[in-house]
């Protein structure tokens, strides 16, 4: 599987989802309404700077805090496909692949530094690899664990066969 | 293997696990509230569309349900969340369902141990990340997303991967001006936010010990703060009468083999300052004396982690016979701990001192209704979380801290150290 699409930078650590989803929504339950306001707690413009395809750049821990599955498919039906950080809160990294709405993507530390907001990048999957077209630059994506790698090749929890 | 390998050994029929096993693992309860459980009706409805119809849930006498985000109803939406709740309740045959208005109800985490709905041993599913609030008890509590949970209402089985655990000794004479608040955000500003990513935070030592459970639970509460899967304490004679006073049905406790950690930590609780965290992290510590000159416009009791009878308790004897110098707002964490803190004089002192107290909710405390804050407004609070927008406009900000460290600011006006106020 290989993805390609625009990449929006948050270059900071800890973004949580009371930042990624604000907490007066969580009593909607439409993902189209709730995609308006992804990212609000930080960038209120975020759902108009979005393409479908696109990806989300940020620091370590990314998606801390509340359980929320709103903040996974907020940005899912904004248009993202992957977030890539170097590390993600557990419940957040489950929703995204347990859920089928977005695939998180662990990268070195040093790849966030070098990837500019904006840049178009082709991201491969299988190969594990990022491909920064705007660069040239390549990188490496932690190799999803088994079970992950099945879960998201059934296109979520629901489809997986234990 | 420790307490938290022998539950997901004993869940996944398995003799032993260790740490980076992944294994599908029997639940014993699950908990939706209503912002969890309508997720999880939308995930049913998805699948529905899919061609994936759920007629039954795996055992709805396993599962029970809390109102507690969104009331007394915010507005129209939150309102029909509610009802289609119950219908949905009432469709799978759901019988705990404790409804605002109706009894008992409250804040879901405080209702796992106040009716002790979980028991020692088990393990245990929350659609709430601070679902690991009732690790206290001695049980595996875990916090998942609407899929998840989805998923083990209807299979009564969901994937873990076995964490490594961290192991954090507390000892020594817990000073009467620290309280577990402030010993949870000591170790959170030193391991960090995700200093537990992925991992089981589990607490021992004599200052364990001598904590009443509803102490305990403030700690277990807090690390998901830290990232953890699940907090959790060995169950003793104190989890044991505590679950007595609450039910009669019989349950097998774990415990561990306490040789199986990653890393051992250990607290000194005599040394131990009364700890504020700051703006707009729970890691980012400091002593409630070296933030004397911050002034506030809110004192908030309230919250899974700071609203409990032990809490009111600490938070009354403060404010005894003083008037509040800001606007204050106390809401039990439950109806029962309601009619406790009432018949214990606890209401009437705080009503005396000029604060309200208002009915059990989580709302003010994830910013949602009942009292968020207004732009540039400073609140100190009980609760667990003080992100950018957490307790209202993003550009307000929270100061957590213990109920002790809350009151005595309450009656300064300032962020005020519980000594420092006269008796």
């Amino acid at each position: 599987m290989t993805l390609k699409g625009t990449v929006h930078k948050y270059d900071r650590d800890n973004i949580d989802t009371d930042v990624i989803l604000p907490g007066p929504y969580l009593k909607i339950h439409d993902h189209g309404e709730l995609s308006k306001h992804a990212m609000e707690g930080i960038d209120t413009d975020f759902s108009k700077k979005v393409s479908k395809g696109d990806f989300l750049l940020a620091g370590n821990n990314f998606g801390c805090g509340s359980s929320r599955e709103h903040a996974p498919i907020a940005l899912s039906h904004s248009g993202i496909t992957a977030v890539i950080a170097p590390s993600f809160a557990r419940i957040f990294y489950r929703n995204c692949v347990d859920g089928g709405y977005l695939l998180p993507l662990e990268v070195e530390k040093s790849t966030l530094e070098q990837i500019s907001d904006k840049d178009t990048l082709e991201i491969d999957i299988e190969k594990n690899q990022i491909h920064d077209v705007t660069n040239g630059k390549k990188f490496s994506i932690s190799p999803f664990p088994p079970l992950i790698k099945k879960i998201i090749d059934c296109g979520g929890l629901m489809y997986y066969k234990e | 293997m420790n307490i938290t390998e022998k539950i997901i050994a004993r869940a996944s029929n398995k003799n032993s696990v260790s740490s980076g096993d992944v294994v599908f693992a029997d639940v014993d309860k699950l908990m939706v509230h209503d912002v969890s459980g309508p997720g999880v009706i939308k995930v049913f409805e998805e699948w529905s569309k899919k061609g994936i119809q759920i007629e039954n849930v795996w055992n709805p006498d396993k599962i029970w349900i809390a109102e507690d985000h969104f009331v007394p109803s915010a507005d129209r939406i939150s309102a029909e969340n509610i009802t289609k709740l119950t219908d949905w309740a009432n469709k799978f045959g759901i019988k705990k369902h404790f409804k605002y208005g109706l009894g008992q109800y409250g804040i879901c985490h405080t209702l796992s141990h106040e009716e002790a709905l979980v028991l020692p041993g088990e393990f245990y599913v929350g659609g709430d990340s601070h679902t690991n609030t009732t690790g206290a008890l001695g049980a595996l509590a875990i916090g998942l997303g609407h899929t998840d949970i989805a998923y083990a209402m209807m299979n009564g089985r969901i994937w873990l991967k076995v964490p490594e655990t961290m192991l954090f000794k507390l000892v020594g004479k817990k000073p009467a001006h620290i309280m577990a608040k402030d010993i949870i955000l000591k170790i959170i500003s030193d391991i960090g936010t995700d200093g537990a990513n992925y991992k089981t935070m589990e607490f021992s030592g004599n200052a364990v010990s001598e904590m009443g459970m509803e102490e305990r639970l403030t700690l277990t509460n807090m690390t998901t703060e830290a990232g953890a899967k699940n907090g959790i304490i060995e169950p003793d004679a104190v989890t044991d009468e505590y679950i007595r006073q609450r039910t009669a049905t019989s349950y097998k406790p774990i415990l561990g083999d306490n040789d199986h950690y990653l890393e051992e930590y250990t607290y000194e609780i005599e040394k131990l300052e009364p700890i504020v965290a700051k703006p707009y992290s729970p890691q980012n510590a400091a002593a409630a004396r070296e933030l004397q000159g911050v002034e506030v416009n809110k004192a908030y009791i309230g919250s899974c982690t700071g609203a409990k009878l032990e809490d009111l308790r600490s938070a009354a004897q403060i404010l005894k016979g003083k008037k509040v110098k800001v606007r204050t707002e106390v809401l039990p964490a439950a109806q029962s701990i309601y009619i406790k803190a009432l018949k214990e004089g606890l209401i009437d002192i705080f009503m005396e001192a000029g604060a309200v107290v208002g009915p059990p909710t989580c709302g003010a405390c994830c910013g949602a209704h009942m009292g968020i804050l207004a732009k540039d407004e400073i609140c100190v609070s009980t609760t667990n979380r003080n992100f950018p927008g957490r307790m209202g406009h993003v550009e307000s900000q929270t100061y957590l801290a213990s109920p002790l460290v809350v009151a005595a600011s309450a009656l300064t006006g300032k962020i005020t150290d519980p000594r420092d106020v006269s008796k």
